[in-house]
């Protein structure tokens, strides 16, 4: 028989983070500082929209790009939050979830050959996407010193002729990093002048603490034209299980978006897509009250870590704190492998988001404040277990 | 601060101080002396138990009494609502708007002892014009808090 696979599948790495699941999941009544998504359930004003249009008998597909009501929602969310003017007709299209919209963008994007830019750590999604796209990932490795911000000089440093996309994954998953204005302009200049095109993963906007708030890059001067900006419902709402993401984009990339969306998906889910209606036009609130919850656990973890003498820069965004575990030797597997055997505490090793996150271990402070409790309790004993101090 | 404050006692009015204090990102002095200043003067008024009887084996009826009265010369709502809050059995009383004018909420032993709070107490009153009694069958939800289903983290336990 021949080979019944596709060569360019059978070269990409299964996710790290399967592989750690796998470990974990073996493991009886451990508890886990390793989720990526919100501990709220979705506030119940937005799923019983859900279930009234099943009431109804909204049960069809959508329109390709999404139901229009929703599009305009979107727009008038992205106004309001972003100051970006988008065309509900032309420049928006709903998908599964924000992954199905970094897949698509690449691959109305890219022709064989052409680079992708991915500063890591990073989600885990942009470079087998890359690939699949026929594309050529370039990775570049952000640093603790730098905030895990993307800096000009290591921009410029990886950029030849055959750069096409810079990835900008911020507020980021999984360091917690966020870009400030004056950081995004001097990425943005360089864009701008080698002519590239980014995809902006916002997925985490609503997530960012103090003073200062989430800036798009897309509403940059002379930015809009040339990024693909991506959002969803899943962090911001709570709604991980609806997959529900968003793109926004210039009319000429989201039209060849839309036609792989419509071959391959046909329409986001319709239930979703109603209760996401709600979510933009009355979710302010929501997402106000559940970002100082977060923002409480935020500074709970940080304490906890110098409490126990782990460094750690300051997260200023999503829900995840990245500590150094460098002082004690260890790789980060190696780190989380012994806490989950002898504390029975899951965290995701750094790795996972690319490998200049070895060192960092990625911790998750969506939990309730009695389980941080205990998993950081335990931690501590770790920690002081490896110093030698018990 | 004390907004914050509050919203977080609200919910869990056994949080330590020192939690308090780390999850505003304030000092624990400062938290302790605005939570002291709050019991001054009177913003906060009690710490709780939020209970589910229904959950022991303990009788408990508790039952919402709709009151009119006539507010009489000299002697307004408030001396009216004093006269009922008084009495060890009422819980709670309101000034509604509407309808009639306080709600009472009563606890007792028994349906009968209730009944006769109301007929030998309440109703005699002066200024009460009429009452009408309701029992609270059951508690779906108290004080904000769900106390019908237990709540489980069904997320899976890495996920990226």
């Amino acid at each position: 028989m021949r080979n019944p696979l596709s060569d360019v599948i059978t070269t990409i790495e299964p996710s790290g983070i399967r592989k750690f699941f796998d470990i974990v999941s073996e493991m009886k009544d451990a508890i886990s500082l390793g989720v990526g998504e919100p501990d709220f359930d979705t506030p119940w004003h937005i799923r019983e929209e859900g279930i009234y249009s099943l009431e109804k008998g909204k049960t069809f597909y959508t329109s390709n790009a999404g139901l229009k009501e929703l599009r305009i929602e979107i727009a008038n969310y992205l106004k309001r939050r972003c100051d970006l003017t988008y065309d509900p007709d032309q420049e928006l299209l709903v998908t599964v979830g924000g992954s199905e919209a970094i897949d698509i963008a690449l691959r109305a994007m890219l022709n064989p050959g052409d680079e992708v830019l991915i500063p890591q750590p990073s989600f885990v999604s942009y470079l087998p996407c890359t690939v699949l796209a026929g594309g050529t990932p370039v990775i570049i490795e952000l640093e603790e010193k730098d905030q895990f911000r993307l800096t000009a000089q290591k921009l410029r440093e990886k950029i030849t002729d055959k750069t096409k996309i810079l990835i900008m994954p911020f507020p980021n998953n999984p360091t917690g990093a966020v870009m400030r204005r004056e950081d995004l302009e001097a990425v943005a200049e360089i864009v701008r002048e080698h002519d590239l095109f980014v995809l902006s993963d916002e997925i985490y906007c609503e997530l960012t603490f103090g003073a200062r708030r989430h800036v798009s890059i897309a509403s940059l001067p002379g930015m809009k034209e040339r990024t693909v900006l991506i959002n969803g419902f899943s962090k911001s709402y709570a709604m991980t299980g609806w997959r529900l993401g968003y793109a926004a984009a210039p009319h000429v990339i989201q039209e060849q978006m839309l036609k792989i969306h419509q071959f391959a998906i046909m329409c986001a889910p319709t239930t979703s897509q109603y209760a996401a209606v709600a979510a933009v036009r009355d979710g302010d609130g929501d997402v106000e009250r559940m970002r100082e919850s977060y923002d409480q656990r935020r500074r709970f973890v940080l304490h906890a870590f110098e409490e126990m003498g782990l460094t750690c820069f300051e997260p200023n965004g999503a829900f995840y704190a990245f500590p150094s575990i460098k002082r004690f030797g260890m790789t980060s597997e190696e780190f989380a492998s012994r806490f989950l055997r002898e504390e029975k505490v899951a965290v995701v090793p750094g790795t996972v988001f690319g490998a200049c996150g070895e060192g960092f271990l990625r911790v998750s402070y969506a939990y309730s404040l009695k389980s941080l409790k205990e998993a950081l309790g335990r931690m501590e004993r770790f920690v002081k277990r490896l110093d030698g101090k018990v | 601060m004390r907004e914050k404050i509050l919203a977080v006692m609200e919910k869990n009015s056994r949080i330590d101080i020192k939690d308090l204090a780390v999850l505003l990102g304030e000092s624990e002095m400062a938290v302790a002396n605005e939570i002291a200043d709050m019991e001054k003067e009177h913003v906060i008024c009690g710490y709780h138990t939020l209970i589910n009887w229904d959950n022991t084996s303990d009788e408990k009826v508790v039952a919402l009494i709709e009151v009119k009265v006539t507010p009489q010369r000299g002697m307004g709502f408030d001396k009216i609502a004093e006269r009922i809050y008084q009495y060890s059995e009422v819980n709670a009383v309101y000034l509604m708007s509407g309808a009639y004018d306080f709600t009472v909420f009563i606890e007792g032993k028994t349906m009968r002892q209730v009944a006769q709070f109301v007929s030998e107490k309440l109703s005699p009153m002066e200024s009460v014009l009429s009452t009408a009694t309701h029992f609270v069958l059951k508690k779906y939800k108290d004080h904000g808090t769900v106390l019908v289903q237990e709540v489980q983290d069904e997320r899976m336990l890495i996920t990226p």
